[in-house]
């Protein structure tokens, strides 16, 4: 992949979560569902174990719902470009010398 | 099909860990080895397409809805290993910063996604493309093989709840089961979708070719 490759790639993904996820269902999704109709989603509305930066994907301290939701999701999908992007620079290193993971 | 905190057990939710970080560490070590150069910016794109796509729910039935898991997407790019630490690195990222899957259950989580659904269902596209031939079309096994990966990681989440004992197993496994079958089909179609686009643009781009 080339640079031009990766920055269109990115560009599709940054407004997929930025744009088009604000046309999203709403709905509870499977799991949630289940949880409602059999009565045990309670359980899961306790405290968190670990306060999140944006919960439910959206940033706190802005007004502007859609405008929130759509800086959230553009946030975090550069964070998990750069996290996979860096992982994998780190373990094709790693792999080169031979040293990571290895017994 | 996030599990947040306070649906698992202590020893299921710390178990599921267990096994992830078990099967995580043997992915990494693989992808250390399988990594190709052209696969490192992939990892990135691929992260952030599945996390942009997973943001998009689509409706199913009665008020429900569901959205890509990508296990199956990344694997036809990837490989297997590689998805498996991929679709990680989203929940990981889900879980802390989005509070989307809860931190106790992110072993559960990793364990149905990355592991049950992104291997498991990479094990059903090779059987498929046994069957249909070496060089048979890389579409129905794709297809067949997304379908699977939703519904075997729906499967697994409903053990964990059942043995949870948050709620029976006659009660949960056809509720999760017949609702991610549906959602499954979605999966499917979106997998196609993009995997299609890929060949015709970045023919290249497919693991193992």
């Amino acid at each position: 992949m080339g640079k031009k490759d990766i920055l269109i790639s990115l560009l599709i993904a940054v407004i997929t979560a930025g744009a088009i996820a604000l046309f999203a269902s709403s709905s509870p999704d499977g799991l949630e569902r289940v949880a409602i109709d059999r009565g045990f989603i309670e359980k899961g509305e306790a405290r968190q174990v670990v306060s999140s930066p944006m919960p439910d994907y959206t940033l706190p301290h802005i007004e502007n719902e859609k405008f929130s939701a759509s800086l959230a999701g553009i946030l975090g999908t550069l964070v998990v470009f750069g996290l996979g992007y860096g992982l994998g620079l780190l373990l094709k290193r790693r792999g080169k010398n031979g040293t990571f993971l290895h017994r | 099909m996030h599990i947040p905190d306070g649906f698992l057990t202590f020893n299921v939710w710390g178990a599921a860990w267990l096994v992830s970080a078990g099967g995580i560490s043997y992915c990494l070590r693989k992808t250390s080895q399988v990594l190709k150069d052209r696969m490192v910016p992939l990892m990135g794109v691929i992260s952030a397409f599945v996390f942009a796509a997973q943001m998009v729910n689509f409706p199913v039935v009665g008020g429900t809805s569901g959205h890509l898991l990508g296990g199956i997407l990344a694997a036809i790019l990837v490989g297997p290993y590689v998805a498996a630490v991929v679709i990680s690195v989203v929940l990981l990222v889900q879980c802390i910063i989005f509070q989307d899957g809860g931190l106790t259950a992110l072993g559960a989580n990793i364990f149905n996604m990355s592991i049950v659904g992104t291997m498991g269902g990479y094990l059903v596209y090779l059987g498929v493309r046994k069957i249909s031939g070496k060089h048979g079309p890389i579409m129905p096994a794709t297809a067949i093989a997304s379908w699977f990966s939703v519904v075997l990681a729906s499967l697994f989440c409903s053990f964990e709840l059942v043995l949870s004992e948050i709620s029976p197993l006659n009660v949960v496994l056809p509720a999760m089961l017949s609702i991610h079958m549906l959602i499954g089909i979605g999966e499917a179609m979106i997998t196609c979708f993009v995997v299609g686009f890929v060949i015709k643009v970045r023919p290249d781009l497919i693991y193992g070719k």
